[in-house]
């Protein structure tokens, strides 16, 4: 197991580093929209549900990017598999979940909740791995 | 989904009923919506995105709006700067309230957005900040003096007069001008009488109306929100009718829980206190009506914890049980977002079909996919109460492809027989005239 021994090309696809960038502050962003629900769930203080909402903007921009790059990048590489695929759909899914959560926070006061709580541990939940998967660098062995 | 811990009832339509996205509700017009004493209410329902429908302008060119056969409608003043609401003074002069007042923070995403779409469908002209004197001398229904009476003022709306006072409601400020028969300018600046809560003003427009002896005032304070959404702290002093003294200054509440009180008169007959009232949005189409009624001392109206009666609004958070059960119900729905803004009562001089009853200015609804309000109606009377169906009186300012040429605001009834229309989006006044 400690080394491969392979006929395949060797595949590296390390993200640059402003897609890097803008991967890894979703995680900070959904996570602080996360934890402004949880405030607001708790407290009832609207001020936590303001935050809630800039935060999901904010991480539903950076995703945004960070998805065109994704694409970009897929579109460019040679073989359309392994972690850039599955680190792409899953910030796919994470940005729609996230966009359906800004709605959810447009509503009037407690109409956002619960669903805008359970919708963004979902989506922070979604990011983080998404983030984790994309930014693995270590070398993939094509099959 | 199954392996998820069952931690709260969720509803799962909310977050992964995409196919929402949309909330394709089949809204009907305003013929089918419940008017009356005791309208029948649905359920609340608010999809992913709520219905918006903005009015577009377009200028009315040669078109007027249309009245009754045997009434005739003309323009009397053109070019204002956003008129609200008129007074008829004693000599028969017209003073035009004109001006745009808020100054409500942008909270979150949705307020930029919302913001910039509603703007759509409301006058590009800045606010005029002053009252616009129009008079007609020799009687002939040309108002052919159109003079500015005072200026400088802060989003001036409510307007009364009584004992040689000409009272002011600007938004944050209840002022009074000396006044004498046939001035046409304020002969200084005004002296301040009450100042009235202006924190955020979301709602900003301070109705007003004042006792026949001319001794109380009373202004309405709508909230600085549709829902709490932006704090309890935010509604300390709001949504409510406020009793003020004319001699001191000095206020009390005098019914509470009126979402926002847009327009505020006297009943002639009965000397009671009237209302219209602009009630919640984003629980559908045909909810919560806007409505008209007689404003009771020490009532509590409703808003935020519930809405006609006991129907309680989940969306305030804490609920509060104790004022839910304590809310009485209004006298007469309008129907759902038709945003009445003008209270009159009638004369005789308007012709006997319309001698007894209420004319009510409907700016016209931006969140409902089937528009509705746009005229001004009549509610027929009897007692001193409302009694039947309300009648369109002036229609025609949006027609069926959505082109609007004018919304209604403030409506006041001339005593020698005419219905004075301020309209916001086409900075006109209008008056309608029974035919000799």
């Amino acid at each position: 197991m400690s080394a491969h021994i392979t006929n395949g090309p060797i595949l590296r696809h390390p993200p640059g580093r402003l897609h890097a960038i803008l991967l890894a502050g979703t995680v900070p962003l959904f996570l602080g929209a996360l934890a402004s629900d949880a405030a607001y769930y708790q407290t009832y203080q609207i001020q936590w549900s303001n935050f809630a909402s800039w935060l999901i903007a904010g991480g539903l921009l950076f995703g945004g990017l960070a998805l065109l790059l994704s694409i970009a990048s897929l579109l460019r590489a040679r073989r359309r598999t392994g972690r850039p695929l599955t680190g792409f759909l899953l910030l796919l899914v994470t940005w729609v979940l996230g966009l359906c959560n800004a709605f959810v926070h447009a509503k009037d006061a407690w109409a956002a909740m619960p669903d805008g709580l359970i919708l963004s541990v979902i989506v922070a939940v979604l990011a983080c791995i998404a983030t984790w998967i994309s930014l693995d660098t270590r070398p993939e062995v094509a099959k | 989904m199954k392996s998820m811990k069952p931690m709260k009832p969720i509803k799962p339509l909310a977050w992964l009923g995409m196919a929402l996205l949309l909330a394709a509700c089949a809204d009907k017009g305003d013929a089918q919506q419940a008017r009356g004493a005791d309208p029948r209410l649905p359920e609340p329902e608010r999809g992913l995105l709520p219905s918006m429908k903005i009015a577009e302008p377009v200028a009315w060119g040669s078109q007027k709006p249309t009245v009754p056969n045997g009434f005739s409608i003309t323009a009397i003043a053109t070019d204002l700067k956003i008129p609200r609401q008129t007074l008829v003074l004693p000599n028969g002069d017209i003073l035009v309230a004109e001006g745009r007042g808020g100054k409500a923070a942008k909270l979150k995403p949705k307020d930029v957005i919302a913001g910039y779409i509603k703007a759509q469908g409301n006058t590009q002209v800045e606010g005029g900040d002053r009252l616009t004197l129009l008079r007609d001398a020799d009687g002939d229904g040309r108002y052919e003096m159109k003079t500015i009476f005072a200026e400088n003022l802060d989003a001036p709306y409510g307007l009364a007069f009584a004992n040689g006072k000409l009272y002011v409601a600007n938004q944050g400020e209840l002022v009074s001008f000396d006044y004498q028969e046939g001035q046409t300018k304020a002969g200084g600046p005004p002296a301040s009488i009450a100042r009235l809560p202006a924190e955020i003003n979301h709602h900003w427009t301070k109705a007003l109306t004042v006792s026949a002896d001319g001794r109380t005032l009373y202004v309405g304070i709508g909230s600085n929100s549709n829902i709490t959404e932006r704090g309890m702290e935010a509604e300390l002093d709001r949504a409510q009718v406020w009793q003020i003294d004319a001699a001191t200054g000095a206020h009390k509440p005098y019914a509470t829980g009126l979402r926002n009180p847009t327009a505020l008169t006297m009943h002639p007959e009965t000397g009671k206190l009237w209302a219209v009232v602009n009630e919640r949005d984003e629980l559908g189409p045909d909810l919560v009506p806007d409505y008209l009624t007689s404003v009771r001392e020490g009532a509590f109206y409703g808003w935020p914890y519930s809405y006609w009666g006991q129907n309680a609004d989940k969306r305030v958070m804490p609920q509060r049980p104790d004022k839910v059960a304590a809310a009485v119900k209004p006298d007469y729905s309008l129907g759902s977002h038709v945003a009445a803004l003008g209270l009159s009562f009638s004369q005789p001089a308007m012709g006997e079909r319309y001698a007894n009853g209420a004319f009510v200015g409907e700016h016209g609804s931006w969140n409902r996919s089937q528009p509705v309000g746009y005229k001004v109606i009549f509610v027929p009377f009897k007692g001193g109460m409302p009694a039947g169906e309300p009648v369109d009186f002036v229609t025609g300012f949006r027609d069926a492809d959505g082109k609007t040429r004018g919304r209604p605001v403030g409506v006041t009834v001339d005593p020698r027989g005419a219905l004075i229309i301020a309209d916001d989006l086409s900075n006109t006044v209008w008056r309608v005239v029974p035919s000799r």
